[in-house]
């Protein structure tokens, strides 16, 4: 018989934890396919955030590492400064990346880290409880922002892939999401793309992933999906923001 | 082998580098800069990588990362600096890696000043960051030592998987000594077949991790650092006696005290009073039961503890000392080294006390 589909090599046996409906499983098997596919999963280091995604270290086949809230991209670039030959990769919510450690990825983009980023940004800190998050849409409301959040109070959300675009050393920032079949293909395309670059030697390479949090936005997993399209696209719009390799094939 | 003038803070980094230590991750801060500096000059000649992180949560972190990786790899800092490690220390003792970090302290608290300072003693043997866990704590007192034991540390870090203090401060760092290079004794270390170093298809996932969610779970590591914490104590206590057979007055210090200790008890000598010096070298774990045992013998009528804190190492020289003699504090905050004759006049206060102005010690040499 033909097999048609299968668990991915580069996720272990481990049952994930994840709500039904959660695309960071999705995104999990992503970038698990990408590792696969480059024949990496061998010479991979992946680093776990604080948050939903913590236990991601059990779920993925590679070696991988569990960081201090926020400080996956310092361990990352610990690790590949001392293994060059090695592909690393960080995986962060947005209270892990765009809060608290946000001068981390900043910096790691800034020196060109030759790592790989995965942003998962679902608005909200999921693991808490559904508090606000840096990413929370003005009006969205969360368990600290009882009433929405206000934007003479906290300001406009951040625009990660935006602010890391204008580094020199991002070579490659594009921001995706899960909602549908050809955007799930376009997400693994970026993941697949990030690694390579990385491989390459290019510099550091960073995708974000619009998802959802059914249980913090109290939706359905379909509302849920419904609920991203209608309001965090507009946002966050889907696109490549930077494509270094790609300006300088251009100019030469 | 031929005797060289170092710097302590450069004797560290070429200490790092000959006991194998190849990445480097820091953040500038005074009175430790000379650490980084050298590292940035030397590392890349030994096919090493020196990087200064954004701030010194991001140079725990990758150091962390580093050690979770298999390879040999320091970071220094002053105290301002070591209070922000706390986090990454503290996830280092968690996931049971091998890290050697050099504190070279300055006065506190808040942004203090930059003189030399012994007052993260607290910090340091209890622990910063959160959870149960310990730090072995080295204290050299000379240059020479500050290079022995930086080298060790290492060794000490691998064997037990635990994070190693260099505990020093500004004048240890700042300053020169004729030293000797020599190796420590060799220790068989065990392999870092736990390190995420690529799997490459040869055995499963390798996980650094100090998250343990399941109680039981979390439990046993618990269990199993306080018996790694029980064999350190066991094995690697190490301390220094000077006169103390015959001391009436013992002064417990360590680092650079421990040096302006050793100057009072000369002069005490001289003056004929019997003075001595217990120095801890590790101060965690502490030597509790040689000080004890020290402190116990008939000859001993006081113990003065002198550091350059309001009082830090005191709670663990009254620990030991469990009552049987009388303990005294003499010491400086915020900067200030204290002199000589400030060690001698309290150990004439603590005779004093003791002999009930009994008998008084003869005309003290103020001079220092
Ligand atoms: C230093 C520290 N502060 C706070 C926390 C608590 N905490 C755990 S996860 C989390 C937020 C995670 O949100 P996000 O990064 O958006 O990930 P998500 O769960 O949404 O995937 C927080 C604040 C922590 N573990 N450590
Ligand atoms: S809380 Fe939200 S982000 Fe976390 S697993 Fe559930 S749905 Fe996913
Ligand atoms: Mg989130």
């Amino acid at each position: 018989m033909a097999v048609v589909y299968r668990r991915s090599k580069g996720l272990t046996d481990a049952q994930t934890h994840y709500c039904p409906g959660c695309t960071h499983g999705v995104a999990h098997k992503l970038v698990a396919e990408a590792m696969e596919e480059l024949d990496i999963i061998g010479t991979t280091v992946g680093i776990a955030p604080v948050g939903c995604s913590v236990f991601a270290y059990d779920y993925f086949a590679c070696d991988m590492q569990e960081a201090a809230h926020g400080r996956a991209p310092a361990v990352a670039t610990g690790i590949k400064r001392a293994h060059p030959d090695l592909a690393v990769f960080t995986y962060q919510g947005d209270g892990d990346l765009a809060a608290i450690g946000t001068a981390e990825i900043v910096h790691a983009a800034m020196r060109g880290e030759k790592i790989t980023t995965i942003f998962i940004n679902n608005a909200i800190y999921g693991m808490t409880g559904g508090q606000m998050a840096p990413t929370t849409l003005v009006g969205q409301t969360a368990t600290t922002a009882p009433l929405g959040r206000q934007q003479e109070h906290y300001g406009s959300p951040i625009r990660m892939a935006e602010l890391l675009s204008t580094l020199d050393g991002c070579v490659y920032a594009e921001r995706v999401t899960l909602t549908d079949v050809p955007n799930i293909l376009k997400a693994k395309k970026a993941i697949k793309k990030a690694f390579e670059l990385q491989l390459s030697g290019a510099g550091f390479t960073f995708v974000e992933i619009l998802s959802t949090c059914p249980t913090n936005w109290g939706l359905t997993p379909l509302d849920a999906i419904g609920w991203l399209k209608e309001h965090m696209i507009p946002y966050f719009p889907l696109g490549v923001y930077a494509d270094r390799m790609e300006e300088r094939r251009h100019d030469a | 082998m031929a005797k060289e003038l170092w710097k302590g803070n450069e004797a560290v980094a070429e200490a790092a580098i000959r006991a194998g230590c190849r990445f480097f991750f820091g953040y500038p801060i005074t009175p430790q800069n000379e650490i980084p500096e050298y590292f940035s000059r030397h590392l890349p000649e030994h096919g090493g990588c020196f990087l200064q992180a954004e701030s010194e949560i991001a140079a725990i972190n990758m150091t962390y990362g580093a050690a979770g990786s298999g390879v040999r790899v320091m970071t220094s800092s002053s105290s301002p600096g070591i209070s922000l490690k706390q986090e990454g220390i503290t996830y280092i003792a968690g996931a049971e890696l091998p890290v050697v970090i050099v504190n070279m302290m300055r006065g506190g608290p808040g942004l203090g000043n930059i003189a030399p300072s012994q007052s993260d003693y607290f910090q340091a043997t209890r622990g910063g960051g959160n959870g149960d866990y310990r730090t072995v704590v080295l204290a050299p007192s000379t240059i020479q030592e500050a290079a022995d034991l930086t080298q060790e540390a290492f060794d000490i870090a691998d064997v037990y998987r635990i994070p190693v203090l260099v505990l020093a401060d500004g004048l240890i760092g700042q300053m020169m000594e004729a030293i000797e290079w020599r190796s420590p004794k060799p220790r068989s270390l065990p392999p870092k077949d736990w390190a995420t170093d690529g799997s490459r298809g040869k055995r499963g996932h390798n996980v650094v991790n100090s998250l343990y969610i399941e109680t039981e779970d979390c439990t046993a590591l618990n269990r199993k650092l306080q018996q790694k914490h029980e064999l350190i104590t066991k094995n690697e206590i190490r301390y220094e006696e000077f006169m103390t057979r015959d001391a009436e007055v013992l002064f417990v210090s360590y680092g650079t005290t421990a040096r302006v200790a050793h100057a009072a008890v000369l002069k005490l000598r001289k003056d004929g009073v019997k003075a001595g010096l217990f120095r801890p070298i590790t101060l965690w774990p502490f030597p509790e039961a040689a000080l004890r045992a020290c402190a116990q013998q008939t000859n001993v009528k006081a113990v003065v503890t002198a550091e350059m804190s309001m009082g830090q190492m005191l709670d663990d020289v009254k620990i030991a000392v469990n009552g049987a003699k009388p303990v005294r504090f003499v010491g400086t905050g915020g900067g200030t080294i204290p002199t000589p004759a400030e060690l001698m006049d309290e150990a004439q206060k603590a005779i004093e006390e003791v002999w009930n102005h009994g008998r008084r010690i003869p005309a003290l040499q103020r001079a220092n």
